[in-house]
């Protein structure tokens, strides 16, 4: 079925083409935002056959496969597929556009039509990046998504939005140099700029091992930045507090995940030995991203700020489950990933709504609100907690398995981490009892108006997933699995679950208790 | 062992959710009321019901959702959980109503705030009880931590303010920073975090070494046990109205913390083990210093609340410590001590927010001849300290002579030592006040005659209370029973 239809090209195009008919639209500020609602929705029911077409039992290496000849002088080809990881991404980007759409219904008030065509172009570029399958497609997705993101912040933001938003551009940019001679690199190397052809030659131990370390190097870079790992992230915090909430929901949720993307789909399955050679500077710098991230959460008095350096610290933990090598930690990455991008996103809208009623970010003109806004503060309290990793919700489920992975690894990578657990749940509670209960209250507090049905409408969906996902993660880590598996073929299982999957050791651990009540006593492999 | 599938267990844990929207809609005090003592019956039921299935060996399970492979959210329904949901269920509907004489004998505020976020409590305690398995577990303590935070601070004053910050910080603080940890350790070797009545570690290659820090991880890291150094949210924490403290930090918050370590020390670490790397020296040795060093401190502390804290802490220990003997005895002694310290010790609260209602008194020192005109609060309050002495009429007599035989049995008589000391050290914080609340002379009396009892909804929970702290003396089998079901496994 899904030979015959191009969805993913229709995923790019649709909203591309919907950005151009926006441009030469006539009509009020209303029309321009209904019909980007209506865009975006159609754009999620495309999306729908990708869902239900993916194939979960036995999944070819990649699905949806869109192939034909570009430019065939140069070996340039037009080719799109997904697999587990790009299918989140790509969902994760689609789902966002209606809601940012609904998200800036009143908080945008100036140039409404042009915002919402960077919103449409934004999109395409999303979905591009994770289905583009040809390295120089990928590269001109990669830089397409910079124009737009950075008018968002420089048109839409705030006092301080030039600034932010020429940070962003050229901390983007000067990785994406280095990821361009990186990629000129492979192709004189491998002769191609297919990544499975890549991927494949990479396997066979084409690459040598001087190469893939200064091939790694160079595409981390940029990786790294738009991660973005410390110490590349001092543009984001910036560009958060002055990008309006779309803009941040979208850095946040879709941004910060295409560095994370770039390392699972290109560093570690083109320089495995480059990888393993760097994996413990990666580590390090992970380990000290969550920490860092953590302590500046926690000085923070601009609720936008708080959020942006929490999402360092999260982000940390997907490098740590990335540079493992550990399926578990793998598993993990993704899965903090997506729900980062999901709770994150929830907490950026809920800060761009509360703005609309105080017009301050600022954790002290916001307190006590628990009296006046319950909704409010019953979403921020779920979003909140979600955050740092409350059992049964969605970012307990990624945050567990990168510690597990982390644990198995090296006990001391799980010590080092837990701090940051603390500093997450420190800083969350922080920021929530005082929003909550904090006093003294705001005086114009009793004046707002708790959520209205736009505002439900958009925060209901993720709330649902935050528990969705917390309780039954089981259909998203199908996804997830094989792709990890993937990933780390060729990799040496750094921890003393040999590769094995949590299942199979249980069953091993249940037939050795039996053994070992079956011999009417105890018996200790190797304690003695 | 019969396993049986049942819908049972999660109903005890919904049902005192079922009445939060009620208590949230009603728009009349006795309504709202009507809801919570309707969701606290319910709860008991469900439980009650069954409770003779348990007695006969019948585990009831459930899973309700799998989480991350190999980790279902599952619950069980054993003896040792049943035995800690027989003692929380029905506390819950005495201090419903106690609550209910004390609240608005008060006139505190926010009273729907109180009474939701109390079903939210009991729904998270009963979930502990009823956990399959270590992360579940983990799950319904970490609920329970954000449902009491608003009652902890109910006041919203600045005392409270600190005391609040002070409660998550040591309670979350150790669950993220010690249990967690301890937790995903436990499961990287076992791949499995299910209650097994071996432990789960048997047969991995874990040393006495990592199995030591393990179990200190989990005894501090379960903050709510209030094992020293990290006991000192608990007197913090009496800055909460009273029915607060006598529920949930004589019977449930710290209860979860107690079983939460006896839940590990039993069905993860897995007790041959634990002998078998010989730490029971280690985990009853912690106890000691907690039990001996609370004791003390409880002596010279001058508000009543204050004293019945640090009394908490040193009997919560007294559970760790008998089960921590590692013998057939200790361990029943143990898991017994969660019922008879609950009964007797929420009495003591009970009183102790009697004579506040009632006199208005916070002070041990202004509480002379309080007892000739609040002579049924006073009476209450002794059969509770004598239950909590363990002296024998009272039902606190069974479950220390049990640990004192466990003493026996393993051997360590320095634990013998411990725990008759540290009954001295009960009886010389306790007794004073009862002695001088009933001897004295007229002058020396503090209080004119037109002190009165506080009002039935108050004095007639703290009744019923000091009564099954007596009959469990006479009648202590259910909870015997299911301690060494517990114990046989």
């Amino acid at each position: 079925m899904h030979e015959s239809l191009p969805i993913l090209s229709a995923l790019i195009f649709f909203p591309l083409g919907a950005a151009f008919l926006l441009m030469f639209m006539r009509g009020g500020d209303w029309t321009y935002r209904s019909f980007t609602l209506i865009v975006g929705i159609i754009e999620c029911l495309i999306a729908l056959p990708l869902i239900f077409g993916f194939q979960l039992d036995n999944p070819p290496p990649y699905q949806f496969v869109e192939r034909m000849a570009w430019i065939p002088q140069w070996g340039l080809e037009y080719h799109l597929a997904v697999d587990g990881m790009s299918l989140l991404m790509i969902i994760l980007s689609v789902a966002l556009l209606p809601l940012c759409v609904l998200c800036s219904w009143t908080y945008i008030g100036k140039r409404v039509k042009e915002f919402h065509v960077n919103l449409l172009i934004m999109t395409a570029a999303c979905v591009g990046i994770f289905a583009a399958m040809d390295f120089i497609l990928f590269y001109i997705f990669w830089e397409a998504m910079l124009i737009p993101m950075y008018l968002l912040i420089a048109v839409w933001g705030g006092p301080e939005r030039r600034y932010a938003s020429i940070k962003f551009f050229l901390y983007t940019l000067a990785g994406s140099v280095l990821l361009l001679v990186a990629i000129i690199a492979f192709n004189y190397v491998g002769s191609t700029f297919q990544i499975p052809e890549l991927t494949a030659m990479a396997g066979e131990g084409k690459f040598s091992e001087s190469f893939q370390l200064w091939t790694f190097l160079a595409m981390s870079l940029a990786f790294a930045i738009k991660v973005p790992m410390f110490p590349f992230h001092t543009w984001l915090p910036a560009a958060h507090v002055q990008a309006p909430s779309a803009g941040s929901v979208l850095l946040a949720s879709v941004l910060l995940k295409m560095g994370a993307y770039g390392f699972l789909r290109f560093s570690l399955p083109l320089c495995p030995q480059g990888s393993i050679e760097m994996a413990p500077i990666m580590i390090a710098i992970s380990i000290a991203s969550i920490i860092y991230g953590g302590f500046v959460a926690l000085g923070q008095n601009d609720v936008k700020k708080l959020i942006a350096y929490s999402s360092v610290a999260h982000m940390g933990f997907v490098t740590l489950g990335i540079f493992m090598f550990h399926q578990q930690g793998g598993e993990g990455a993704i899965m903090v990933m997506l729900n980062h991008g999901i709770v994150t996103g929830a907490l950026f809208m809920m800060v761009g709504a509360i703005y609309e009623r105080s017009h301050s970010r600022e954790i002290f003109d916001n307190m006590g609100l628990g009296k006046y806004l319950p909704a409010f503060m019953g979403f921020f309290g779920i979003f909140a907690l979600s955050s740092f990793g409350f059992p049964g919700m969605n970012s307990f489920v990624g945050e567990a398995l990168v510690l597990i992975g982390a644990f198995d690894s090296n006990l001391w990578w799980g010590f080092l981490c837990i701090p940051g657990a603390m500093l997450a749940a420190a800083y969350m509670l922080r920021l929530g009892l005082k929003m909550a209960w904090g006093e003294p209250p705001s005086p114009a507090g009793k004046n707002w108006a708790d959520l209205n049905v736009r505002e439900w409408v958009y925060l209901t969906p993720l709330a649902f997933l935050v528990f969705y996902i917390g309780l039954a993660p089981g259909l998203t880590m199908r996804v997830v699995t094989p792709s990890i598996e993937k990933v780390l073929e060729g990799f040496p299982d750094s921890g003393t679950m040999d590769g094995r999957t949590i299942v199979n050791l249980q069953e091993e651990h249940r037939q050795g208790l039996g053994e070992a009540m079956a011999e009417d006593g105890l018996t200790l492999s190797s304690a003695e | 062992m019969i396993m049986q599938s049942s819908i049972f267990p999660l109903l005890a844990i919904l049902a005192p959710l079922a009445g939060i929207p009620g208590m949230m809609s009603s728009k009349n005090a006795n309504v709202r009321e009507a809801w919570t003592f309707a969701s606290a019956f319910a709860t008991f039921a469900l439980a009650l019901v069954l409770l003779p299935g348990v007695l006969d060996g019948t585990e009831y399970t459930l899973t309700i959702a799998p989480v991350i492979p190999a980790v279902p959210l599952a619950l069980k329904v054993d003896s040792l959980g049943m035995l800690f949901a027989m003692v929380s269920t029905p506390l819950w509907i005495v201090t419903s109503l106690y609550s209910i004489g004390y609240m608005r004998g008060l006139h505190e505020p926010n009273q729907t705030r109180y009474f939701c976020c109390f079903a939210l409590a009991i729904s998270a305690t009963v979930g502990v009880a009823f956990s399959a398995n270590l992360f579940t577990m983990y799950l319904f303590y970490e609920m329970l931590s954000f449902a009491t935070y608003p009652l902890v601070t109910h006041h919203q004053d600045p005392e409270a303010r600190v005391s609040g910050r002070k409660y998550l910080l040591y309670i979350v603080g150790g669950s993220i920073g010690l249990a967690l940890p301890a937790m995903i350790i436990v499961f990287s070797m076992a791949g499995t975090l299910d209650f097994l009545p071996q432990g789960v570690l048997v047969g991995t290659n874990i040393g006495a070494g990592l199995m030591a820090v393990l179990v200190v991880m989990f005894i501090f890291g379960f903050a709510k046990a209030g094992v020293m150094p990290f006991h000192s949210w608990l007197p913090a924490a009496m800055v909460a109205p009273t029915p607060v403290s006598a529920l949930l930090h004589a019977v449930a918050v710290v209860k979860v913390g107690v079983f939460s370590v006896v839940r590990v020390l039993t069905g993860i670490l897995g007790v041959d083990l634990l002998a078998h790397f010989h730490l029971s020296t280690l985990i009853s040795g912690i106890a000691a210093v907690t039990i001996l060093t609370a004791s003390l401190i409880a002596l010279s502390q001058k508000e009543l609340k204050r004293r019945l804290a640090f009394s908490t802490i040193g009997q919560l220990s007294y559970i760790i410590l008998g089960v921590g003997l590692l013998t057939p005895k200790g361990i029943t002694g143990g898991m017994v001590h969660i019922a008879m310290h609950a009964f007797g010790k929420i009495t003591l609260f009970f009183c102790a927010g009697a004579i506040f209602v009632g006199a208005g008194k916070k002070y041990i020192p202004d509480m002379v001849g309080i007892g000739r005109r609040m002579p049924v609060t006073m009476t209450a309050f002794f059969i509770g300290s004598l239950s909590v002495i363990g002296i024998p009429l009272t039902g606190g007599f069974f479950s220390k002579w049990y640990m004192l035989q466990g003493a026996l049995d393993s051997g360590q008589w320095i634990f013998m030592v411990v725990l008759l000391v540290s009954s001295l050290l009960n009886a010389a914080y306790f007794l004073p006040i009862v002695y001088k609340a009933f001897f004295c002379t007229d002058e020396e009396s503090l209080f004119e005659p037109v002190v009165k009892e506080a009002p039935i909804h108050c004095l007639v929970p703290l009744c019923i209370t000091a009564i099954v702290s007596v009959v469990l003396f006479f009648f202590p089998d259910v909870f015997r029973t299911l301690a060494e079901l517990a114990v046989e496994g």
